[in-house]
């Protein structure tokens, strides 16, 4: 968060048009020349984005950062820590019991060792929901990737750009889980979908797995996520360039030598950060897992919504504290890849 | 994780706050022209009313408005989140309408207040059903699981301690019961259904389905396993931990064979699944087989020979409501009791707490087709004027006494209910 405040990063923010050339230097793997640009930024840039006060003073950097680490505190980092403390503590049919006991996680991973070569509970669920995740993630990656291509180098027109990625954000002026639930009619045993095959005859009997299995959660979490793909993708990519792709076409690299070379590699944070949207977010689903596979799939949510229902607050906490293990390990894998902060 | 986490419950409790907003607003509208200083004008006499939607009708609102004066805010949640709110949240409602299962949990954490037998005027007519467990002919009902009986009563005010028989102070006054069995759609199973154990028959593989609250769903499956004959329990209702091993391999092994569709938590869901063909069978609640043949669709809410799975709720008052406020939820109780609010559930087909008072606000048609299990003299219609029955048809099951006589266990809550919980999730997980 101190960061903010650091000149280098203070003159990279207005100065859009400078983050191009920035870009193109560290992909190309020139690090020094990159902070040499940087520092050609800071010293150039404009009297007004120096981090300097109206009075020529400015607060010291913890002082600015300070509202938004008081909210992280009372807000994120309080409840987090109470989430860990409950999940240490004892419970019956009706309330919490303060005294420190290992119960809720034990019994989490009750039977993980005894069954092995076979899975216990815990361990299946976390499988379904990775196998769901790296689905939902190499799809809308996939979907998020052609369109922001389509937008940032097949549209010509800013204006035509602004238009379409607004369009993209239509399906968000409803509910998600109206979303999510229109597609019942459509996907089930009578549905459309169905009518329409039967009444072709490309099928004899209607298609089971169209509704309630796994194949209609992941195409629900497409539906309502692939955006998140869309908007950090598309937002690197409409900084590259354009002259560099002339360039990969004039020293004769193919389409995809381009596409592979030069457009992945400078969407790389782009594409990171809608990686962490996405495997966060359906990592700890439990609505459309349930709706949509006629809460017949395991996920890492849907057991703590099960514990919380039972008021079994300690195991669901516990269950929390398990799955935000998880989902960190993912994500730092994920940054592992890319230095996000290097790259913005 | 961001997401709106019960979508379905907020859009109705915002369309029953709306609804009962403008109930409120015209009842005040209309009180404004008729007479000014009442007493409660100062204060105005209002209850937050804790529940889940499928009890929260905004005629009923209407009407207590228009009797009493009451305004009744509704706060609707699902089954689950009731006994949260209670235990977690008692300042947040005044009057809760949970159903008796419930209390094992809410009434040893001491956040509800018992009620006075001496203040409510109908106490005595409560039916035996849900004071005793036996029909008024002094018939003995199933009482396996949580019945009635025994937790309705406790030894005093502020007691959290069941108490064996009838006592002054009562944990719930019962609003309504009912006998849930099993919906079918006789149009797509096309030949007569009379046991439990087709719930789990390979004749209906993909086309079932179960509810979605484990307690609630390990006895539907307890059904089934004692109607195949794998094994008798000695109370369905509250399991061994060898006996809740048994019935959740039966239920997994139906899984993975495909058995089940969907498990359904929300009534509209019940009511999707069962009207669109995507089930054919499923554990079903009342209400919803009404609102499946009102959209034209044969269903049936089918009596079967091993008996019904029965469930009652009541109204509970916050500990923290005292003095006045305590009066108006004393006034509401009785209200609700005195039978405009009986016969209304009645018609619905669930069945009121207090008989003769429903039978004197109904008409003797209506109570005939309802309660005696006699044909239909006129058509039968639903409180909001849908046409239920027409002329000549009988009730699913026949008479009151025909069904409840052959309840066999009541919703329940085990004391294995935190390992029945784990062995849920595996179930899902398997």
């Amino acid at each position: 968060m101190s960061d903010i405040a650091r000149p280098t990063d203070a003159g990279h923010i207005p100065a859009a048009g400078h983050i191009p050339a920035a870009g193109l230097a560290s992909a190309a793997g020139a690090a020094p020349a990159a902070t040499a640009l940087a520092a050609t930024d800071a010293a150039t840039m404009p009297r007004a984005a120096r981090p300097r006060g109206r009075h020529g003073w400015a607060p010291p950097a913890w002082l600015q950062a300070m509202p938004m680490g008081l909210v992280f505190a009372l807000f994120f980092v309080l409840p987090l820590a109470l989430v860990v403390v409950v999940s240490f503590w004892d419970y019956n049919d009706y309330e919490i019991l303060p005294s420190f006991t290992l119960r809720s996680y034990t019994e989490t991973f009750e039977g993980c060792y005894d069954q092995l070569p076979g899975l216990c509970t815990i361990f299946k669920t976390y499988v379904t929901t990775a196998e769901l995740c790296f689905a939902v993630w190499a799809i809308t990656l996939v979907i998020g990737f052609t369109i922001s291509y389509f937008l940032a180098f097949h549209v010509r027109s800013l204006t035509m750009q602004i238009v379409l990625a607004l369009l993209c954000t239509i399906p968000f002026w409803t509910s998600n889980v109206i979303r999510m639930i229109s597609w019942i009619p459509l996907l089930g045993r009578n549905g459309l979908v169905n009518q329409a095959l039967t009444q072709a005859g490309v099928v004899d009997a209607p298609l089971e797995w169209l509704l309630y299995s796994r194949f209609s959660v992941i195409l629900a979490f497409v539906h309502l996520f692939t955006f998140f793909m869309v908007i950090p993708i598309f937002n690197s990519m409409v900084r590259i360039d354009k002259r560099l792709i002339e360039a990969a076409y004039d020293a004769g690299a193919t389409g995809w030598q381009t596409l592979w070379n030069v457009v992945v590699p400078l969407c790389k944070p782009g594409i990171v950060i809608g990686s962490i949207f996405v495997v966060t977010i359906v990592m700890g689903d439990f609505v459309t897992v349930g709706v949509m596979g006629g809460q017949q799939i395991a996920s890492a949510g849907k057991i703590i919504e099960t514990r919380l229902n039972a008021l079994q607050f300690p195991p669901a906490a516990a269950n929390a504290v398990i799955l935000l293990a998880a989902t960190l390990l993912i994500i730092t894998a994920l940054t592992k890849v890319v230095d996000i902060r290097k790259e913005l | 994780m961001t997401q709106d986490t019960r979508p379905t419950v907020k859009l109705s409790r915002r369309t029953l706050l709306r609804g009962s907003a403008a109930v409120a607003g015209v009842a005040a509208g209309s009180g404004a022209v008729t007479g000014f200083p009442a007493v409660w004008s100062a204060e105005p006499k209002v209850l937050r009313y804790l529940g889940t939607a499928v009890n929260q009708s905004a005629d009923i609102a209407k009407k207590v408005k228009e009797d009493t004066g009451i305004t009744i805010e509704y706060v609707a949640v699902t089954t689950d989140d009731v006994t949260k709110r209670v235990i977690t949240q008692p300042n947040s409602y005044d009057i809760v309408d949970t159903e008796y299962f419930a209390l094992k949990k809410l009434v040893p954490a001491g956040n509800l207040k018992a009620m006075s037998g001496k203040k409510i005027k109908e106490y005595d007519n409560i039916t035996p059903v849900i004071t005793k467990c036996e029909l008024a002919d002094g018939t003995k009902i199933g009482d396996q699981g949580t019945a009635p009986k025994k937790v309705m009563f406790v030894e005093g005010e502020h007691s959290t301690k069941f108490a064996p028989s009838m006592t002054e102070w009562a944990t719930l006054i019962p609003t309504t019961y009912n006998a849930d069995t099993l919906g079918i759609r006789p149009d797509l199973i096309k030949r007569p259904i009379s046991s439990w154990a087709e719930l789990l028959n390979p004749e209906f593989k993909g086309k079932a389905a179960l509810l979605n609250i484990p307690s609630i769903g390990i006895m539907d499956a307890a059904m089934v396993v004692e109607a195949t004959g794998q094994h008798k329990y000695a109370d369905k209702g509250n399991m061994t931990k060898a006996e809740i091993d048994l019935t959740m391999k039966v239920l997994t092994e139906a899984k993975r064979s495909g058995q089940f569709r969907a498990f359904w938590k929300d009534f509209n869901e019940s009511v999707n699944l069962m009207a669109s063909g995507e089930t054919v069978i499923q554990s079903m609640w009342s209400p919803a087989v009404t609102a499946v043949k009102s959209k034209g669709i044969p269903c049936v809410f089918q009596p079967l020979k091993e008996g019904y799975r029965s469930w009652a709720s009541g109204f509970a008052v916050s500990k923290g409501v005292t003095g006045m406020k305590e009066d108006v939820a004393y006034e509401f109780v009785n209200w609700f009791l005195s039978g405009w609010a009986g016969a209304y559930l009645n018609r619905q087909g669930y069945y009121s707490a207090v008989l003769p008072t429903a039978k004197a606000a109904m008409e003797p048609y209506e109570w005939a087709f309802w309660m005696e299990g006699k044909p239909a003299e006129k058509d039968i219609h639903a409180p909001d004027g849908t046409l239920l029955e027409k002329a000549g048809n009988t009730r699913d099951g026949g008479s009151f006494d025909q069904r409840m006589g052959k309840v066999a266990c009541w919703n329940a809550i085990m004391d294995e209910n935190d390992y029945m919980v784990r062995k849920w999730n595996e179930f899902i997980a398997a």
